[in-house]
């Protein structure tokens, strides 16, 4: 299939949601009974774009785009690629020291490869120190991708708004995993949301006044309407050409999160948890239109990539191609109307110095649009809506935490990631790190079953935000498509706990592992991955062990490049740390929940395996979480050496601060030597297999008591069980100045506004009932009223000439007529007619 | 010259102005009697008196010999007067209707009596 067909594959696959949405909204309720068959046309939507996707990865995307053949293929200077082919991901280390030159060589030659970075650099010309090696790593061009517009909404100037089309590696990939996850959790929530189709539904949550539990309608029809805007709206933000058409599917994401985490609407806690996530979702999205207009003014362009006329020349380059000039070797420069914007905005320089107003700017615009990402994939200041997301039904929270809401935000840092200069960068690491690490502690303490993989989900997108800001690219992706795969497994899972025990709570659990086996062991394997087992410095392991060393590995790389400033070693300190973390709190929610005894007998008694739709599902996720990492057989073909075939224009080599001048960004491929490799390996899995032995010793063979260890430490268990009171300081800091101000302006309002208002109107009253006593009462009506009264006496007296008696009458005719007669006589005669 | 006519009339040979007194006698008449009669039929007798008195003015002003005039049928007098007559009997007869109901319900004919119509 000639390439020409993916933007109709991938639009197609995107828009099929879109339809099956407006079919449930109009029709769903009355589609089969209690709208049933809702649920079917809904999965079969994103079942068929999920086949749409992978047609369009197998068919139109490979065969006409090839592999990088080896981690960064462009600077495979030679070796034998064999066992790449083989083993996809973590290939043999030897390989790579084959195409990174020592030092002391100044230049590398980099051999050309097709449409990918054929520039060959660099002469260090800078301090020539030992670590300077990714000085010399060519930078890579523009990855393959097809650009174009759908449609044209509105141009305002230069302004465009369009319906555009992004499509590379990433996007391919990221349609497969979406919408492979997504039809998981279709399925399954068929199951799962079985209850909804018994009319009426009783939500024993919800308790009314009477005491009563709440009777209402089923709403599976509803759910699934917003299963289906919800996978529009993703994969709208995945196939975005430009960045105003991400944001607008930015927003839509937002409202669909509202709406299904606020889906159990009469639940206080359910509508206060939408309203949290939407009300945070803002903060973020403020910084990324701030980010937005940044970059709009200085660049004039929201495009990702360049529009081409029929002779293939460039007429409006991207914003990628502007920041990143063929010319200056795809190194990320401000441009000069960026220089001019960003002078404007921060200021000139001192005399004779630079004062980087176009770097300053280039911050500003980075970090906004960082800020955006941070309130949607709930990275550190703004984490606190993700775990009371856990108030919408199960699936969505497998959706959310997965493969789409959090998703977006790290997929969109990792789209816009050219555009990040390393502060930036440094910003993203450091909030990332911070993430993953308090995200990782609270999970220790937490007891919903849901909430530790809530707070998981926080720490492994800190991860991700880690690995992106401290140069692995490549890394943080990888994480991102190998963690939807199992922390959506992990929720589903718990989902089917949840199901059969009806509660979050696992000090009632225990034991569950022979009543539901196949949850059990699929849980397992998602514990497992996510805690990144393999066998280390080996090629064989779980999905999680390739990305998350990948990450463990980049950033020792980076604290190996920093060494002069030991304050950014925290960020290799951090995610170790984290590892070790992560493996506890997963194998102490396991342990709880499936091994030892059943601490609840009655809920032991009644729990049961889940239906068939719903553990299908947990293990094809299994099957993902296990094998996603690998590539095919026989091939080169991995998602690793998609996401290579897609890393951003120019970052190949790294970068050096220029504000924060000792900053270094190692290049990605160097964290793949093994002076790298073999430490961070061993470390990441020592961390891991630490975590787990302690949670097997205390929660399996139960030689430390729980209670004993929580009492000993009781104000830090307390810290965290509180959530390091996250939600008390934000309630202090934001919440009561806002109602404090708000009281007052209230105060205000009554008192002073209401006052003036009130005393005028009293006023005008006063004036108008004087006028109305004095003007109107007294004398309009008294002139009208002194009217009638005369007509009336008037009328009074001609009533008595009314005799009644004919004889009067008569008389009065005649002496009437004879009265006139004398008068009419009289007059002509005085006047002497007569 | 006005109130010497009277005087004439007894001198002069007959014209208009006899018929007109005796007219104005009628009349008079008339009136009086309705004026003040108290029973109802005397009333309607007054009636009479006062149409037919009218009535000799029409016949009067109508007749060429009382005008001298030679022109004409000179019959517009006399219609009047036809008319006059007819328009006295439909009267008389829806009078004397209303004065049987009268006395029907008041077993009198005394129309001072009937003073409902008073203000």
């Amino acid at each position: 299939m000639d390439s020409s067909w993916l933007p109709t594959l991938l639009a197609l696959a995107w828009l099929t949601p879109l339809a099956s949405f407006v079919f449930i909204l109009f029709f769903g309720k009355h589609a089969g009974p209690h709208g049933r068959f809702a649920g079917t046309v809904a999965t079969g939507a994103i079942v068929f774009s999920c086949v749409l996707s992978f047609v369009a990865m197998f068919g139109a995307w490979l065969p006409n785009n090839e592999l990088p053949e080896a981690h960064h293929g462009d600077h495979a200077a030679g070796g034998d690629h064999d066992e790449h082919a083989e083993d996809g991901e973590h290939a043999d280390e030897a390989d790579h020291e084959t195409f990174i030159r020592p030092a002391a060589s100044p230049f590398l030659l980099a051999s050309s490869g097709g449409d990918r970075g054929t520039i060959s650099l660099v002469a260090d010309t800078a301090e020539g120190e030992g670590d300077s090696a990714e000085h010399h790593i060519a930078p890579n061009g523009k990855p393959p991708a097809v650009y174009g517009v759908f449609y044209n909404l509105v141009t305002f100037g230069k302004l465009k708004l369009d319906i555009s089309y992004y499509i590379d590696a990433l996007t391919v990939t990221m349609f497969c995993v979406v919408t492979l996850i997504a039809s998981c959790v279709h399925f399954y929530a068929i199951g799962y949301m079985h209850d909804e189709l018994h009319e009426p539904y009783t939500d024993h949550e919800v308790t009314l006044t009477d005491g009563t539990h709440l009777v209402r309608k089923g709403r599976f029809y509803r759910f699934f309407q917003y299963l289906s805007l919800f996978c529009f709206s993703m994969l709208g933000i995945v196939i975005a050409g430009n960045l105003a058409m991400a944001f607008v599917f930015w927003e839509l994401v937002g409202i669909c999160s509202y709406f299904l985490i606020g889906f159990y609407i009469e639940r206080h806690s359910a509508s206060t948890a939408a309203n949290k996530a939407f009300i945070v979702n803002r903060v973020g999205d403020f910084g990324m239109l701030i980010g937005m207009m940044a970059l709009w003014s200085s660049l004039g362009t929201f495009a990702f990539g360049d529009t081409q006329n029929d002779q293939g020349e460039v007429t409006e380059p991207g914003m990628f191609s502007v920041l990143r000039t063929e010319e200056n070797h795809y190194a990320l420069a401000p441009t000069e109307s960026m220089e001019v914007e960003g002078a404007r905005v921060v200021g000139e320089g001192e005399e004779g110095e630079s004062s980087h107003a176009g770097q300053w700017l280039l911050l500003i615009a980075g970090v906004g649009v960082f800020c955006g990402c941070v309130g949607k994939s709930a990275q550190f200041p703004l984490h606190v809506w993700l775990p009371d997301a856990m108030e919408g039904p199960t699936p969505v929270s497998a959706l959310v935490h997965s493969a789409t809401m959090v998703a977006a935000g790290v997929y969109l840092t990792g789209r816009v990631y050219p555009i990040f200069t390393p502060e930036a960068l440094l910003v993203i690491a450091v909030i990332g790190c911070i993430t993953l690490f308090v995200a990782a502690t609270i999970a220790i303490t937490a007891l919903d079953i849901k909430r530790v993989l809530a707070y998981s989900t926080v720490s492994q997108l800190g991860y991700m935000m880690l690995a992106l800001g401290i140069g692995g690219w490549s890394a943080g992706i990888f994480h991102l498509i190998t963690h939807a795969c199992f922390k959506g497994l992990l929720f589903m899972c718990s989902g089917s706990v949840i199901h059969a025990v009806h509660t979050n709570d696992m000090s009632y659990m225990g034991g569950l592992r022979k009543k539901m086996p196949i949850t059990a062991y699929t849980m397992l394997v998602g514990c497992l991955a996510i805690i990144g087992a393999g066998i280390p410095t080996s090629m064989y392991g779980l999905s999680g062990y390739y990305s998350k060393d990948a990450i463990i590995e980049q950033a020792w790389s980076f604290a190996g490049a920093n060494r002069g400033n030991p304050l950014l070693s925290i960020l290799l300190i951090a995610p170790v740390i984290g590892a070790a973390i992560t493996a506890f709190y997963m194998f102490r929610l396991w342990y709880m929940t499936f091994a030892g005894e059943p601490r609840d007998h009655h809920r032991y008694d009644h729990a049961h395996e889940s239906p068939r739709v719903m553990t299908m599902p947990l293990v094809v996720l299994a099957v993902c979480a296990i094998a996603i990492g690998w590539s095919v057989p026989g091939t080169n073909l991995s998602i690793t050496s998609l996401l290579e075939q897609a890393q951003p224009v120019g970052t190949t080599p790294g970068a050096e601060g220029v504000l924060a001048e000792n900053l270094v960004v190692p290049a990605e491929q160097l964290s793949h030597v093994k002076a790298v490799k073999i430490p961070a390996g061993w470390a990441a899995f020592s961390a891991a297999a630490f975590g787990v032995l302690l949670a097997t010793i205390i929660y399996l063979w139960r030689m430390l008591n729980p209670a004993e260890i929580r009492d000993s430490f009781k104000p830090l268990y307390a810290f965290l069980w509180n959530k390091w009171y996250f939600d008390e300081l934000y309630d202090l800091i934001f919440v009561k100045p806002t109602h404090w101000i708000s009281g007052l302006i209230a105060k205000f309002d009554r008192g002073i506004i209401d006052g003036i208002i009130h005393g005028t109107a009293a006023t005008a009253k006063a004036a108008a009932s004087i006028v109305s006593n004095v003007g109107d009462r007294t004398l309009v009506d008294g002139t009208v009223n002194a009217f009638a009264n005369r007509t009336w006496d008037f009328g009074l007296m001609l009533r008595r000439l009314q005799t009644g008696s004919l004889r009067t009458y008569v008389l009065a005719i005649a002496m009437g007529t004879w009265i006139t007669y004398m008068l009419v006589s009289f007059i002509m005669v005085a006047r002497g007619t007569g | 010259m006005h109130h010497f006519m009277l005087a004439n009339l007894l001198t002069e040979p007959v014209g208009v102005a006899h018929y007109m007194a005796v007219g104005a006698v009628l009349f008079v008449c008339g009136v009086l009697c309705m004026a003040l009669k108290r029973n109802a039929l005397g009333v309607l007798m007054g009636i009479e008196l006062v149409l037919n008195g009218a009535n000799l003015n029409f016949i009067a002003f109508g007749s060429r010999f009382l005008r001298g005039e030679g022109q004409g049928l000179g019959l517009d007098g006399p219609l009047m007067a036809l008319f006059v007559i007819v328009l006295a009997a439909a009267e008389a007869a829806v009078a004397l209707a209303i004065v049987l109901n009268f006395y029907n319900n008041y077993d009198s004919v005394d129309i001072d009596r009937a003073d409902q119509l008073q203000g």
